[in-house]
């Protein structure tokens, strides 16, 4: 009997989900309406209020990695999982300490500006240009997974031409056009607004289901408690009884009160999870059949390049930065800094907290990975109230799909707009045709932002068995490699010469890229590398994360090639690190400007 | 207007300027970053060193679990907090003190 396309489909999850996607669209109609001039499109017109920039950044910053994908790695890996959360926290405290005051001082529209500005070279503005689609792009893909993962999930009863359940790829092009669009027909002023609103969006996703839930099946203390020694008995027994066929009791009245599911062979054990160096830091050298006791050591080594790859790559991601120069000033700018740390850690308390139930509580999604697996706990998890309370477990979880929605789609639109912005704005405005009007260049961001959406999602096609998270995180060691030693430096030392910086930019930007490259391409089966990881479980943790190296290394050839091109330091040096540092109010600023456009 | 590059006219322009207050803006940037990132990068050298202490329940929590999952946050805005105040202060003072040298050139 053939059945109607959506008749399998949970009104309350399709409803509130279409409900997100409207809402953010229509605003971004609302909002083109008002958005004229080219500086309109590029940072927002410079004077979006602070109270709308912290809720936009906030909103922009928490992807679907964010929302998704930290709590689908803490249900899969545990404790390691849970320096993702407070890294991209931590890491906006390093952009504060270090950069985001100079750079706003200096006054650009775009990374690649500043580039040009520091240096007086358009070439090296060629160079920030293409780092900025590189980490772009993988900084998309995560979404694109997330946005898969989130229509497979929504229609997975659904009969598609003979087979039930909708096909990634379906949910990545649906998803990528719809925002492409968008941004297309808005710009940033429109984001700004979406943004914002998306961010209290996410907020409300992320914690009304998370109270229903331990206040219906026990808190988080207790359901990390349930995994800890003291439930190890109790589990082995169930398990035994378990084991026996006439037996159907698949569940575990554990000592601390909370019951949980029997768990699948293919989950990590308690003490794997609950512990650190677990799985996800231990996994090269468990492959390559090292002992517990040996593997320790590389895990370690992983902890390390892991959190200097997400605390110095969040400095360099350019959709960020290029949204600091929406402030009004300086202190602004900071008071800015401030508050979006705050509403970002709130809201990173969260995930871990979904993980950890959806491992006691909906412990079946360890039997697949990727997109069908732990990564969607957020959005499968709550439906386990419908259990006892329907249709509320479906409303929960209508909820937390519109946070997706909300996450992925805002990820995307600020990314599409950076993208965009760097290719009509530096390669069409600056490079191909400088002598183009405002006109020109802003049809110009129309058709390079269908040209970056569709390659973004073509892209995101491919990556369906990859982990969100574990994305994310590549794309911040590549930021972290190129972006972070060229900001740090030519802020702080005025000895960097354009040789020194582009040298060090690339070579670190460029080993960051190949290494994860290499990682993803053999764990999507594109090419056999298992017995050279098995061999060499140093190069394959080197490899998978790349920062503890490429940092170093990206650093150290800024300072010997700067030393060596010593001459070529800019004449007015003094001058720049003058705008650079100098309080905004000794207007010195609108005193560079005018000198330099003398010359 | 001082041309760049060549021998300042007044203070702001000059080298003695640039060089204190870079000096002090980096001083408390690093301060900043070293009280923090010496609780961050100590957190995997504890687990890895005394395990036995770091995986002691708290209210059902891991200890480790508890610093990292949720007592993280406030610290990391409590050192944003005192970084900002003192930044902003900081570059006030700076201003005042190139404004003043300012009217004491003739």
């Amino acid at each position: 009997m053939p059945s109607p396309l959506f008749a399998a489909v949970d009104p309350w999850i399709l409803a509130l989900s279409l409900f997100t996607v409207a809402v953010t669209v229509v605003m971004g109609y609302w909002a083109a309406g008002k958005s004229r001039t080219a500086s309109d499109f590029f940072v927002a017109g410079r004077g979006v209020y602070v109270g709308w920039n912290v809720s936009a950044i906030s909103g922009e910053y928490l992807s679907a990695a964010s929302f998704m994908g930290v709590a689908g790695m803490v249900m899969s890996s545990g404790y390691d999982a849970l320096w993702y959360p407070v890294c991209y926290a931590c890491g906006y405290l390093f952009l504060l300490l270090f950069i985001a005051g100079p750079l706003r001082r200096f006054g650009a529209y775009t990374i690649p500006d500043f580039a040009e500005g520091r240096f007086d070279s358009p070439v090296f503005r060629k160079i920030a240009v293409i780092f900025v689609l590189f980490i772009g792009f993988f900084y998309t893909m995560p979404q694109m997974n997330g946005a898969g993962t989130a229509l497979a999930y929504i229609f997975k009863d659904i009969s598609w031409f003979g087979s039930t359940g909708l096909p990634y790829w379906v949910g990545v092009v649906v998803v990528g056009s719809a925002i492409t669009l968008n941004v297309a027909i808005g710009g940033m002023k429109g984001i700004t607004l979406v943004q914002a609103f998306q961010y209290w969006l996410k907020l409300f996703a992320i914690s009304v289901p998370i109270f229903v839930l331990i206040s219906l099946h026990g808190g988080y203390g207790k359901h990390l408690e349930a995994n800890g020694p003291g439930a190890a008995r109790a589990m082995n027994a169930a398990l035994l009884a378990a084991a026996d066929p006439a037996n159907h009791d698949q569940q575990i009245q554990t000592d601390a009160g909370v019951i949980r599911e029997i768990l699948p062979a293919k989950a990590p054990s308690d003490a794997t999870w609950l512990n650190p160096f677990g799985p996800l830091t231990t996994k090269a050298a468990r492959a390559a059949n090292l002992s517990p006791e040996q593997s320790r050591p590389y895990a370690l080594l992983y902890t390390y390049s892991l959190i200097i790859a997400l605390v110095c790559g969040t400095a360099g991601l350019p959709h960020i930065l290029v949204r600091f120069y929406t402030n009004p000033d300086g202190v602004a700018a900071k008071r800015t800094t401030m508050w979006v740390m705050i509403l970002i850690g709130v809201f990173y308390v969260f995930p871990p907290v979904f993980g950890t139930l959806g491992r006691n509580l909906l412990p079946e999604l360890y039997n697949a990975t990727g997109s069908r697996g732990p990564d969607k706990v957020v959005l499968e998890l709550p439906l386990i109230l419908n259990r006892a309370h329907a249709p509320w477990g479906a409303i929960l979880s209508g909820i937390t799909c519109a946070g997706a929605f909300a996450a992925f789609m805002s990820t995307f639109s600020g990314l599409l707009v950076s993208m965009t912005g760097a290719l009509a704005h530096d390669v069409y405005g600056r490079m191909l045709r400088p002598e183009s009007t405002a006109n020109e260049r802003m049809r110009m961001f129309k058709w390079c932002a269908f040209l970056v959406g569709g390659v973004a999602t073509l892209l995101g096609c491919f990556v369906e068995k990859l982990q969100i998270n574990f994305m994310v995180g590549q794309a911040f060691a590549i930021a972290a490699a190129s972006y972070f030693p060229l900001l740090f430096m030519s802020v702080w030392w005025r000895g960097m010469t354009t040789r020194g910086a582009a040298a060090g930019m690339l070579a670190g930007g460029l080993c960051a890229l190949v290494a994860v490259t290499l990682t993803n391409f053999s764990d999507l089966g594109w090419i056999d590398l298992k017995p050279f990881w098995i061999a060499h479980p140093l190069l394959r943790i080197l490899c998978e994360q790349p920062a503890i190296w490429c940092v170093p290394l990206a650093i150290s050839l800024m300072v010997i090639v700067s030393l060596a091109t010593r001459a070529q330091v800019p004449y007015d040096i003094r001058m720049k690190m003058l705008v650079l540092h100098a309080p905004e109010t000794l207007g010195l600023k609108q005193e560079y400007v005018r000198d330099h456009d003398g010359h | 207007m001082p041309v760049p590059g060549s021998t300042p006219k007044d203070f702001i322009h000059s080298e003695e300027f640039l060089a204190g207050l870079q000096r002090r803006q980096f001083r408390l940037s690093v301060a900043c970053a070293a009280s923090f990132l010496s609780l961050l990068l100590a957190l995997p050298l504890l687990n890895y060193f005394a395990p036995e202490l770091m995986t002691a329940p708290v209210a059902g929590f891991p200890f480790t679990w508890l610093l990292l999952g949720v007592l993280f946050f406030p610290l990391v805005w409590l050192i944003a907090w005192i970084f900002i105040r003192r930044s902003i202060a900081l570059e006030r003072r700076e201003a005042e003190l190139a404004r003043s040298k300012r009217s004491n050139v003739p």
